[in-house]
């Protein structure tokens, strides 16, 4: 299904992604772990080709997306949708019209820009809203919502595009526990029900483990970890985290597990 | 439970309809009330106007065409000519800069008392805005008309009437900028205890001050040849020059004028980007 195939990715002298592979044949919810700059986000956004990668493949059924052009790079964009961890709306537009721009790509090019969607966007998008709580929202505008709601439009958004990978960049890394729940239990659910492959960056250990089935641990643009979420000792969560492994072990800073006592810092 | 969820759908797709519906009603009288503006000018123009709108076509090239072959029969002489008319051109450019800078300075301050995520007073945001209009009301000809007739012939009267319409045009723009600015910023040193000034200076500039900077270039620009047509009206520089000529028609010197104007005008333009990439990527504002 999902191939990544020794990609390279450099920026400068820097080496954002030194030969990195894995694959899946299945759609199941991988996280990628790894402490900031370790190269998660470069990845997702190679895999998506908002960046260039410098070498290099990603093979999906067998075809290398990595050099598709025009329309067929847009349409693959299309069948892999992408969510931000700053949710990338846009925030002038209500939230309506924000989950029907996920159809963009499959819109006619003229009435799209003149705004005319046909009611079974409108409907499939306000089922959409519906599914994750959000259809009372649907005519505000996006910027009215907070963190947790703006990331379940972007999910909306993401669905509209119906694709057939979702590649979610620290899609929790602004929210309260609270509603980072119900953002990775709206990821896990459409990857059970809709079976669709989620990649999802995570900066909390226990986020992976209750949410991923299968877990990928990254080191300064290595791979260093692959396996099943439950071999994810926490000897090896520290190897993959390296001096930073207390602040991942700390289950208080934008973890998805309420009612713990956050652990306090020794003066 | 299937049932009200149905349900829900087909409210808010309802509410969609009747929403879509007002837009196009707007849409269709703003369009309608254009296209009456439009054709009911150009009928009453042509009922007041003699001739028709299309009369004169003919002579269109008649003037370009003595120009050129003007300039032409003065050979190479026609370059010494570029060069009897740059300092003229100095002082006209001298004029559109400094107007310009004088003009940029008074707009920002006054800009920020037209921004009303500033300023909670609504009396001092309307009094500040209602100035600027009135500043930015009369073109710059009308004010130095005026001044020109007080004051005699000079450049202090141009300088005057430019940098007032800057000061109007450029405020209007600036609060227009200031008022898009993000106020996370702002708040943020307003938590720490920052005051207004410090606020403005600290949270708001660094935002707005390359859209300035870009509005600004502009300005000048607009500004060179505003003053080029003041000195149609006795405010010297290139544009008394231009004026002599054309009335006494010196083709090869109008031509000599007008190259100089186009070059200025394209040379503030590459320049302008320049500088406005250096100050943008560079300076830490």
């Amino acid at each position: 299904m999902l191939e990544v195939k020794n990609l390279v990715k450099r920026f400068g002298t820097n080496l954002a992604l030194n030969d990195v592979s894995f694959s899946t044949d299945r759609a199941e919810v991988i996280g990628v772990i790894g402490r900031s700059g370790a190269g998660k986000s470069t990845l997702l956004r190679t895999i998506n080709r908002l960046n260039k990668a410098t070498s290099g493949e990603v093979l999906v059924d067998g075809r290398d997306v990595l050099t598709l052009k025009g329309n067929e790079k847009l349409r693959w964009q299309k069948d892999c949708a992408m969510i931000f961890q700053q949710f990338n709306l846009v925030n002038r537009l209500d939230v309506i019209t924000n989950v029907i721009l996920g159809s963009l790509n499959t819109q006619p090019p003229l009435k799209a820009m003149l705004k005319l969607f046909s009611d079974e966007d409108r409907a499939f998008a306000l089922q959409l809203l519906d599914r994750f709580g959000m259809i009372d929202t649907a005519l505000q505008r996006a910027e009215t919502l907070s963190g947790g709601q703006q990331q379940r439009v972007a999910i909306c958004r993401a669905m509209m595009q119906q694709p057939t990978i979702i590649l979610a960049d620290e899609p929790i890394a602004s929210l309260d526990p609270l509603n980072a729940r119900l953002v990775m239990e709206a990821l896990h659910r459409i990857n059970r029900e809709e079976n669709i492959l989620v990649v999802c960056n995570l900066h909390t250990l226990d986020t992976a483990r209750n949410y991923c089935d299968r877990v990928i641990g990254m080191r300064t643009g290595e791979v260093v970890f692959d396996g099943p979420s439950s071999d994810l000792t926490d000897e090896m969560a520290r190897e993959i985290y390296g001096a930073e492994a207390d602040e991942a072990f700390e289950p208080g800073v934008t973890s998805t597990s309420l009612g713990r006592t956050p652990m306090l810092a020794e003066a | 439970m299937t049932t009200t969820t149905e349900n829900s759908v087909d409210v808010y797709l309802e509410r969609l309809h009747a929403q879509a519906k007002t837009r196009a009603l707007y849409t269709v009288i703003f369009i309608g009330a254009i296209v009456f503006v439009i054709t009911s000018g150009v009928i009453f123009s042509e009922e007041q106007n003699a001739g028709s709108l299309s009369r004169g076509l003919d002579q269109f090239w008649d003037f370009p065409t003595d120009l050129f072959s003007g300039a032409w029969a003065a050979g190479w002489d026609w370059f010494g000519l570029v060069g009897i008319y740059t300092p003229e051109l100095f002082r006209t450019i001298n004029l559109a800069l400094f107007s310009t800078a004088l003009g940029f300075i008074c707009a920002v301050f006054l800009s920020l008392f037209a921004s009303t995520n500033l300023i909670s007073n609504g009396w001092v945001v309307s009094l500040t805005r209602r100035t600027l209009d009135v500043l930015r009301s009369f073109p710059e000809l009308v004010i130095a008309i005026a001044l020109l007739f007080l004051m005699g012939k000079g450049e202090l009267p141009a300088l005057i009437a430019i940098w007032l319409h800057t000061v109007g045009a450029l405020g209007k723009l600036f609060s227009e900028a200031v008022e898009n600015c993000d106020m996370k910023p702002v708040e943020g040193l307003q938590s720490a205890g920052a005051g207004w000034w410090q606020r403005v200076r600290f949270g708001v500039l660094p935002q707005v001050l390359p859209l300035f900077f870009s509005y600004g270039i502009l300005r000048l620009e607009i500004n060179v040849r505003a003053s080029t047509i003041l000195g149609f009206v006795g405010a010297g520089g290139i544009g008394e020059a231009l004026k002599t000529n054309i009335s006494w028609s010196y083709e090869p010197d109008i031509m000599a004028i007008m190259a100089l104007l186009v070059i200025t005008i394209t040379t503030l333009d590459y320049l302008s980007t320049y500088v406005r990439n250096k100050l943008i990527g560079g300076i830490q504002l």
